[in-house]
């Protein structure tokens, strides 16, 4: 893992966010996206279970948790590729239940996978092109008269180069997407995503199988989003990218919210700690020693 | 008398003679459809020909001919009608070598006599001669007479057999799909396989049927372990995906069908005592002693495969590897022998639903197994993809659904009917009737 | 001794047959599909059919003239898309490939049933529809042409209004590909959930390219049943395995792939067969009989579909790197 980065700059944290003394469920100042009572099972198996959760606006939040805690599953229902049994959801003080994926996705709220979604027979180009928002040409019937998408094509194309500079794959933009890296696929999936000029980005796992020289430039991209004004919410494994980068962490443990805070002051909950150790001991889901071991540096780390 | 003549309605311009003999290759006891080979040579100069090709045939119900019988003649484009004469006699004359359907309209037979269950159109191909002899089998009976609950419980035991058939093919069909993920679209041709090996050893062979049989399931179980030993195995191998793999066993199922048709021709055949007389008698419901067999072995089979998959240690994993091939590995299951063994097990049952299907058609022809291949997969979907017990029950469904749909729907519809099921199943339950929703995607 | 004058006129000739037009469109409309969406349709034929009986049931039995009839074929497949698209295309892409495969065959039963023989002719299809269609044809009759190529005023007319369809419906296709709808819709071919996550109403865009490529193979069953009868015999399974045959043969994801796909299959199979049938007449096959003479092409189409899968999935026109197959 990435654990060995160094931070070359210490962020600027945001501070304020939540009303209130901090544990799960804390009201934020300003939540853009809240969930209330959202439950979803498999068979017997309750994987996600959350009362109730604020997300703030213009800052980054990470969700973390052992492995089945309902990260990923949480991450799928509030963005509409899964379905909750129970539950409501609002973004931007709208309702985003029985909205589907797409919609949610116009709404603002962009996610990327866990596994990258590259489109790998499609050039890299055509990859940053699809994630603009309302194109013309998109229409069947207007895509038959170039005349009246070509110049929104244009625009479109100028960003992506933008984009694709600042996200240093500009020499590779007729490259099938195929070709790339494990990293710079998900360069290019984040940057994809910026397309559409998301308010809310929700990134599942950017670090995973990512080498550490492009670790570092994922970091700062993260952080730009929020220098840019967009809000960040992304489920994470690595602690010291956690602590680096997130303003408020959000901590999962068989499907509930158990801990909210400052990465500080979560990382010593003994909620926390008990969630990532007790999975460790009782449960057969959550068997992931590097975590524990990852924790428990931590936690020397702060005293 | 001359035979009556009609000018189809649609082949403009043209008149034809139309005329023929029926054969019957087997006598049947209170079922007669007398053999008698018409003098086609003779037959053919005392007309003015226009065509090269006919159909002949000859129609008579205990031994005495049956006049002005309705028989028509479609397929490649053309297509004529004309009616026996006082002799029982019909010829219909074509303008090309080539594969017909031959239609006998049940209507224009007298009273108590039809002609044997899904008989009355049989596809028909000239060989060596230009005259080719084809049969209906007539037996005694009554179309409309029986009662409703009499005919909805007939068409209930029809129904149990033959979803019986169909699950034994589904199983294996969905075995495989859920060890490999292959939609395997040979399945139909290792269906046919069996019957065609019956055929091979137990008529042209002339070994007693047991055995005939016994040896069509061992081929048919070496078929599925050669078909994946040289094809399958070395395509998971090179890692083809799963719709290539599928596409590839499309070009299988035709390269094998009309190898099937390359050395078995295209006529129907019969296989030993497969017109047996009806006389066991359970209430209005009459029966074969093949009828009981066919059930029982169904049964059989199916309790034994169940043992199997749920008792035995390989059988276990073979679930495990069904549900979750990544895992089954992970846990130290050897993956690649589980699915030579499900290949085995796969063609041995899809063998015998085959030498089933040959009875219950009746007949063997080249292309058997493709005729019911849409109705394997619909009872593979309708219980839930990859799962063994879901097959079963959905080939059951498919089994009943289609023998009591006759009831409302012409007998030429029938499978209308389930496919339509399948749709609408799919509708409302994706993952099926058995299977789970993960499973969907 | 073989002519083999008359087995290469036979061949060429079906470089511009009407049906090879045919074949040369369904299979486009199987390249939006299959080769950009990544749709398994299996079900063309069942398109196909609706386009012949829709057309010929129009003119036969409510008279209507050549427009109308044309326009409810495509109606019908439309409806016909619909119908499959709507419980499927939310599911996993076999679903549909079950769903089209059996829905062509329900098509198909029901043209063959007698239940409705006024209307379809049942087993013995329809006939006497093309009056409306040789009206219009502006070509003085006489006969034109050279060598193979000669036919009558009406045989040039199904072959130019066939061609032209074709050539009219590539264009459309290579325009609608390279705009941002066709970059939507081979998005979801490589993995429909980012698209979704972009914004895009995959289904929408599912639901139109079946739509689209469906209607491409009633124009061809159209096209199929000028030159001959509309007979349900000819819409089995089968088509719809040969026009995979043909698009995998030119290339999935091509445009000129189907087309040049569709000729030479015709070519080489009018080909095969023409010797085949002259050499067992000949005696060079003392073994084999004429009849089986004319099932050894299908065996070939077969073996030659899983021959091309496995070693050049991209046809002969595709791009090496852009395999057009889904994962």
């Amino acid at each position: 893992m990435s654990s060995d980065v160094t931070p070359t700059s210490k962020p600027v944290k945001s501070t304020g966010l939540h009303v209130g003394e901090a544990g799960p469920g804390v009201r934020k100042v300003d939540p853009i996206l809240t969930a209330d009572s959202v439950k979803r099972t498999f068979g017997g198996l309750t994987a996600v279970d959350v009362a109730h959760v604020e997300i703030p606006r213009g800052a980054i939040t990470a969700l973390i948790g052992p492995n089945g805690a309902g990260k990923t599953t949480f991450f799928n229902l509030l963005t509409g590729f899964d379905k909750p049994d129970e539950g409501s959801w609002e973004f931007d003080g709208r309702s985003l239940a029985h909205v589907p994926a797409y919609r949610v996705a116009r709404m603002g709220l962009i996610r990327t996978f866990q596994l990258t979604k590259a489109l790998g027979l499609l050039t890299v180009m055509d990859n940053m092109k699809l994630g603009a928002k309302g194109q013309g040409g998109e229409n069947l019937f207007r895509s038959v008269l170039p005349f009246l998408w070509r110049k929104q094509e244009d625009e479109i194309e100028e960003k992506a180069v933008e984009l694709l500079t600042r996200f240093k794959l500009d020499t590779k933009r007729e490259d099938y997407a195929a070709s790339l890296s494990g990293g710079q696929r998900k360069l290019l999936e984040m940057a994809r995503a910026l397309m559409s000029d998301p308010t809310l980005v929700m990134l599942d796992e950017p670090m995973a199988g990512v080498n550490p020289a492009l670790t570092q430039s994922l970091l700062e991209h993260i952080l730009d989003l929020k220098s840019q004004g967009m809000s960040v919410l992304f489920v994470e494994h690595d602690m010291h990218m956690v602590r680096h980068i997130a303003d408020w962490v959000i901590v999962m443990a068989e499907g509930k919210i158990v801990a909210e805070g400052d990465p500080h002051t979560v990382m010593q909950d003994p909620a926390v700690i008990d969630a990532y150790l007790g999975a460790h001991h009782d449960t057969d889901i959550g068997i992931d020693t590097e975590h524990v071991e990852v924790l428990k540096e931590l936690i020397d780390d702060e005293q | 008398m001359e035979p009556t003549q009609t000018v189809a309605r649609r082949s403009r311009g043209r008149w034809l003679i139309l005329f023929g003999i029926l054969l019957s290759a087997l006598t049947l006891s209170g079922i007669a459809a007398s053999p008698a080979m018409a003098e086609a040579g003779s037959a053919a100069t005392t007309e003015a020909e226009e065509f090269e090709y006919f159909f002949v045939g000859n129609v008579t119900f205990d031994d005495k001919p049956l006049r002005g019988v309705e028989i028509s003649v479609e397929g490649n484009g053309y297509d004529a009608e004309t009616e026996t004469d006082a002799e029982g006699k019909w010829r219909l004359g074509v303008p090309e070598k080539g594969e017909y359907k031959l239609t006998l309209n049940e209507d224009t037979l007298p009273e108590g006599v039809v002609v044997k269950e899904g008989q009355s159109t049989v596809d028909a191909e000239f060989g060596l001669t230009k005259l080719k002899a084809v049969n209906f089998f007539l037996g005694e009976g009554q179309r409309t007479t029986t009662d409703i609950g009499a005919q909805v419980l007939i068409r209930v035991i029809n129904g149990l057999n033959f979803g019986l058939l169909l699950a034994l093919a589904a199983i294996g069909l969905s075995l495989i799909f859920g060890t490999t993920g292959l939609s395997n679209f040979a399945h139909a041709e290792m269906i046919t396989f069996g019957g065609l090996m019956v055929l091979t050893f137990g008529v042209d062979l002339a070994l007693p049927i047991w055995l005939a049989i016994i040896i069509a399931i061992v081929l048919s179980a070496a078929l599925g372990f050669t078909l994946d030993a040289t094809i399958w195995k070395p395509l998971r191998r090179r890692g083809v995906g799963l719709i290539p793999l599928m596409i590839v066993s499309i070009g299988l199922s035709l390269a094998l069908r009309y190898t099937y048709q390359f050395f078995y021709g295209g006529a129907t055949r019969q296989l030993p005592g497969a017109t047996i007389p009806s006389d066991i008698h359970l209430g209005p419901v009459t029966l074969s002693w093949i009828d009981v067999a066919s059930m029982a072995t169904s049964i059989v089979v199916l309790a034994a495969f169940a043992f199997f998959l749920l008792r035995t240690r390989i059988g276990k994993a073979t679930r495990a590897v069904s549900d979750n091939p990544s895992l089954a590995a992970a846990s130290g299951i050897d993956v690649d022998r589980v699915i030579r063994i499900v290949w085995i097990a796969g063609g041995a049952l899809a063998g015998l639903s085959g030498i089933l299907w040959a009875y219950f058609r009746p007949g063997v022809s080249w292309d058997m197994g493709f005729q019911i291949l849409l109705l394997v997969f619909a009872a593979v979907t309708l219980g839930g993809l990859g799962t063994a017990f879901g097959a079963l029950v959905g080939s059951i469904i498919v089994g009943l659904f289609i023998e009591l749909s006759t009831l409302w729907l012409p007998s030429d519809m029938k499978y209308v009917g389930a496919l339509i099921v399948l749709i609408l199943v799919l509708l409302f339950r994706p993952q099926g009737i058995l299977g789970r929703r993960e499973r969907i995607g | 001794m073989i002519d083999w004058i008359a087995i290469f006129s036979n061949a060429a000739q079906e470089l511009i047959s009407p049906t090879t037009a045919a074949y040369a469109l369904a299979a486009l409309g199987l390249a939006i599909h299959f080769g950009y969406t990544g749709l398994l349709n299996f079900g063309q034929a069942g398109f196909m059919a609706l386009g012949a009986y829709g057309f010929a049931i129009s003119t036969l039995s409510f008279g209507f003239p050549v427009w109308a009839s044309v326009l409810v074929g495509v109606g019908a497949s439309v409806i016909f898309a619909l119908i499959l698209g709507i419980p499927t295309l939310r599911l996993r892409a076999d679903y549909l490939a079950i769903v089209t495969i059996a829905a062509a065959e329900i098509l198909r039963l029901v043209f063959t049933t007698n239940t409705f023989d006024s209307l379809t002719g049942s087993a013995s299809g329809l006939q006497g529809y093309k009056g409306g269609f040789a009206d219009l044809n502006p070509i003085p009759p006489g006969t034109y042409g050279f060598g193979p190529f000669t036919y009558n005023a009406y045989d040039w007319w199904i072959r130019i209004v066939g061609w032209t369809l074709v050539i009219v419906f590539a264009l459309l296709t290579w325009l609608i590909i390279r705009s941002p709808w066709g970059r939507v819709i081979k998005g979801i071919r490589e993995d429909e959930d980012a698209v979704r996550a972009l914004g895009k109403n995959v289904y929408s865009y599912k639901m139109q390219s079946l739509i689209l490529g469906g209607v491409y193979g009633t124009l061809a069953g159209m096209i199929f049943v000028l030159p001959r009868a509309v007979v349900p015999a000819n819409y089995q399974t089968s088509l719809t395995f040969f026009i995979y045959a043909i698009l995998l043969l030119g290339g999935a994801a091509t445009i000129l792939g189907p087309i040049v796909g569709s000729m030479i299959f015709w070519v080489l199979l009018s080909f095969f067969s023409g010797f085949m049938a002259r050499a067992v007449e000949a005696g060079w096959f003392p073994f084999m009989t004429q009849v089986q003479a004319g099932q050894l092409r299908f065996i070939l189409v077969g073996i030659a579909i899983m021959l091309i899968v496995v070693f050049r999935p991209q046809g002969i026109f595709g791009n090496k790197k852009e395999l057009a197959f889904v994962k």
